[in-house]
């Protein structure tokens, strides 16, 4: 329980060497790998997204807890490998072909983390056949695209089309934000969703998710 | 860097008397254009436009050129109606006008010949900035002296050049690829490295290059460079809660130096619209500079809207899309906006009341934001005299950092600016950070080479 304690306030404090440390104690101690998830890395991010919220903690403490989880996950991710157990959903990122913002979709993709999701980041200017080809290979449930210029969003809407004719489209949620990005923009051109802001993002993934 | 690879150091400067760093005019003057000159007692507009969603292509490139045929039109229709003294237009080019340099080119002739046009039959005096975007950062880690985007970012600049541009600018990127990373993280020694040692490094190389394709076309002056992917992307994150607002406003401070390096190695003006680092230059250059502000929320929203036009010289909208509102399409809108906002402060000039109405600018923002501190007159001279009294790009960027410490924290003991307790805890730590930092620049190569060493391309910034 000191472990799993540890291991919480460690993630919410942004320190991934106690993280680290924690974790490998209590796995020593015995403690289930999916029941320190549970227990202990889901309500410690839970927290750190409503600190953040509430406008007490900014990115940097947020990108911290991510990181701080990820180092303890790296320690948790074989175990559970072994044991069959798997990430819940998965999620593919990028910003759009042509465009090469991606501090929005950092941010998304590490929030995304935060909340537990698999995060698969393609980076920026990705191309509609290797959103395709990440589709096919990763196997997502979600896709997220970005785009901070009006001359790249078009790329949005040849992606989905691109999804539409390798027949995967039915397979993933879509979602799109950035700057120019409109929720009329994403009715129109067939995504599932779309945010204003990252935290929107996560809300959005989840809510999707639970609808689907 | 040592200071024999920077062209010039200003080590004075330039304009120290605050009650001298007024709008609409600055020591060196430039005549640019057709008939224009900038920073001799006018302030001018400087209009901004961009495409609606629209694919770049082959297919769609008739339509593209009828969109800039028909903005320059309306915008040029506008500013004879308003009747403006002078007017800038602002061609900055999509990312793949600049891939493919023609096209950045093509676009540049109409516009200078739609400018060509109003000056003979209207005597409009004018100016055409072009801004080729800076995509040396395609690659991971980006190449910024080799390979395939720096040789089309230079063929841009080049053809742009040839085909009528008046002013070339740049947003350049050298150093974002580690301070992107490193403010998310809110890690200020990374951030310090990215914009004290990486970028001013690329700063003097890239403006080297700029100002000799100037230098081989008559009448093309190097305008400046801006800080935007670096401090107005802090502030954008400030603004939306996402980074601390003293965080965003210190960066803002040491983003200068960077930005400095453009004059450095012979740009003369005016430096692009975005920089608000830009009252730093021209306290420090004594060049005319472009700024924007509360007009320009058609492009992003901004705690500084009137401040930032208390020291400019042109007053620009930052970009607005070609589409329509219910009075004409959006840049010529915006054009009369702009027109506006100039025939008000030009009048009060005119009427000798430039200085209060500077001063009225400043007041009515400058305590309600840590990014607004930092900008009003008498912040501007304590930065750049900061700036000025140091040896190296390093030293320079570490001492505008605490100079903005000392601007914030003087503002909130005084309370006249009201920061969060989270807020001053962040101040707090900056000031540490900035005091615990290394006096070589070698050392804190070192210590964060493990931290950001797979960022950054060494060669590209002759490390």
């Amino acid at each position: 329980m000191a472990q799993e304690s540890a291991l919480h306030d460690a993630i919410v404090n942004g320190d991934d060497k106690k993280a680290r440390a924690a974790t490998a104690e209590a796995l020593a101690a015995g403690v289930a790998p999916m029941d320190l998830i549970q227990e202990s890395m889901v309500p410690a991010m839970d927290e750190v997204g409503r600190l953040f919220e509430a406008e007490e903690y900014f990115v940097p403490e947020l990108l911290l807890a991510g990181r701080a989880m990820k180092s303890s996950m790296e320690l948790l991710k074989p175990l559970l490998s072994a044991a069959g157990q798997k990430m819940a959903v998965r999620v593919v990122i990028g910003t759009v072909k042509g465009d090469l913002h991606d501090i929005g979709k950092n941010i998304v993709a590490s929030m995304l983390e935060g909340a537990g999701f698999e995060v698969i980041d393609l980076g920026t200017d990705v191309a509609p056949q290797s959103f395709v080809a990440a589709v096919e290979e990763r196997k997502p449930q979600v896709v997220c695209m970005s785009a901070l210029l009006t001359v790249t969003m078009p790329a949005m809407k040849l992606t989905i089309d691109a999804l539409k004719t390798a027949g995967l489209r039915t397979q993933v949620k879509v979602l799109i934000g950035g700057a120019p990005v409109t929720r009329q923009y994403a009715k129109e051109i067939g995504a599932d969703g779309y945010s204003e802001n990252a935290s929107g993002a996560v809300g959005l993934v989840k809510n999707l998710l639970a609808g689907a | 860097m040592t200071i024999a690879e920077r062209a010039r150091r200003f080590s004075t400067l330039s304009i120290s008397d605050r009650d001298r760093l007024l709008y609409g005019v600055c020591p060196h003057p430039l005549s640019c254009g057709l008939s224009l000159t900038i920073g001799a007692g006018t302030v001018f507009p400087e209009v901004n436009f961009t495409l609606p969603p629209i694919t770049i292509c082959d297919d769609t490139w008739a339509d593209i050129i009828a969109q800039y045929e028909e903005m320059a039109t309306q915008i040029v229709r506008r500013a004879v109606a308003m009747a403006v003294p002078g007017i800038v237009l602002e061609f900055e080019l999509l990312p793949a006008m600049t891939e493919r340099p023609e096209w950045g080119a093509e676009i540049t002739a109409i516009l200078k010949r739609h400018l060509l046009a109003a000056h003979e039959k209207h005597h409009l005096a004018s100016a055409l900035r072009v801004t080729p975007t800076d995509i040396r950062d395609q690659v991971k880690p980006p190449l910024m002296r080799t390979g395939e985007p720096w040789q089309r970012l230079r063929r841009s600049f080049e053809l742009c050049a040839e085909a009528g541009a008046d002013i070339l600018s740049i947003e350049s990127v050298g150093g974002k690829e580690v301070h992107d990373r490193a403010l998310m993280y809110g890690d200020f020694p990374g951030i310090v490295f990215a914009l004290g040692v990486l970028a001013p490094r690329d700063m003097t190389w890239l403006w080297g290059q700029i100002v000799s394709v100037c230098s081989a076309h008559t009448g093309v002056v190097a305008g400046g460079d801006s800080a935007c992917g670096f401090a107005n992307t802090a502030m954008q994150l400030a603004h939306q809660k996402m980074l601390p607002e003293v965080l965003a406003a210190v960066v803002r401070a040491m983003s200068a130096v960077r930005s400095l390096a453009a004059f450095e190695q012979g740009a003369i003006g005016p430096s692009k619209d975005c920089a608000y680092e830009g009252p730093v230059m021209k306290a420090i250059a004594g060049v005319p500079i472009s700024m924007e502000g509360k007009s320009a929320a058609c492009a992003h929203f901004s705690p500084i809207g009137n401040i930032a036009a208390a020291m400019c010289d042109l007053w620009s909208n930052e970009s607005v899309q070609n589409v329509r509102l219910l009075s004409g399409n959006a840049p010529e809108v915006f054009t009369e906006l702009l027109a506006y906002d100039c025939r008000l402060m030009n009048a009060a000039a005119g009427q000798g009341g430039a200085l209060q109405m500077r001063d009225w600018l400043t007041a009515s923002d400058e305590w309600l934001s840590p990014q607004a501190v930092v900008l009003s007159p008498a912040a501007t001279i304590r930065i750049a005299g900061a700036i000025v009294a140091e040896d190296t790009p390093y030293r320079q960027t570490v001492a505008a950092g605490r100079v903005a410490v000392d601007l914030l924290k003087e503002g909130a003991a005084a309370e006249k600016l009201h920061l969060s307790r989270k807020e001053q805890q962040w101040l707090q730590r900056i000031e540490s950070a900035l005091y615990e930092l290394p006096a070589e620049e070698s050392v804190l190569i070192a210590a964060l080479e493990e931290q950001y060493g797979s960022l950054y391309d060494k060669a590209s910034y002759g490390l």
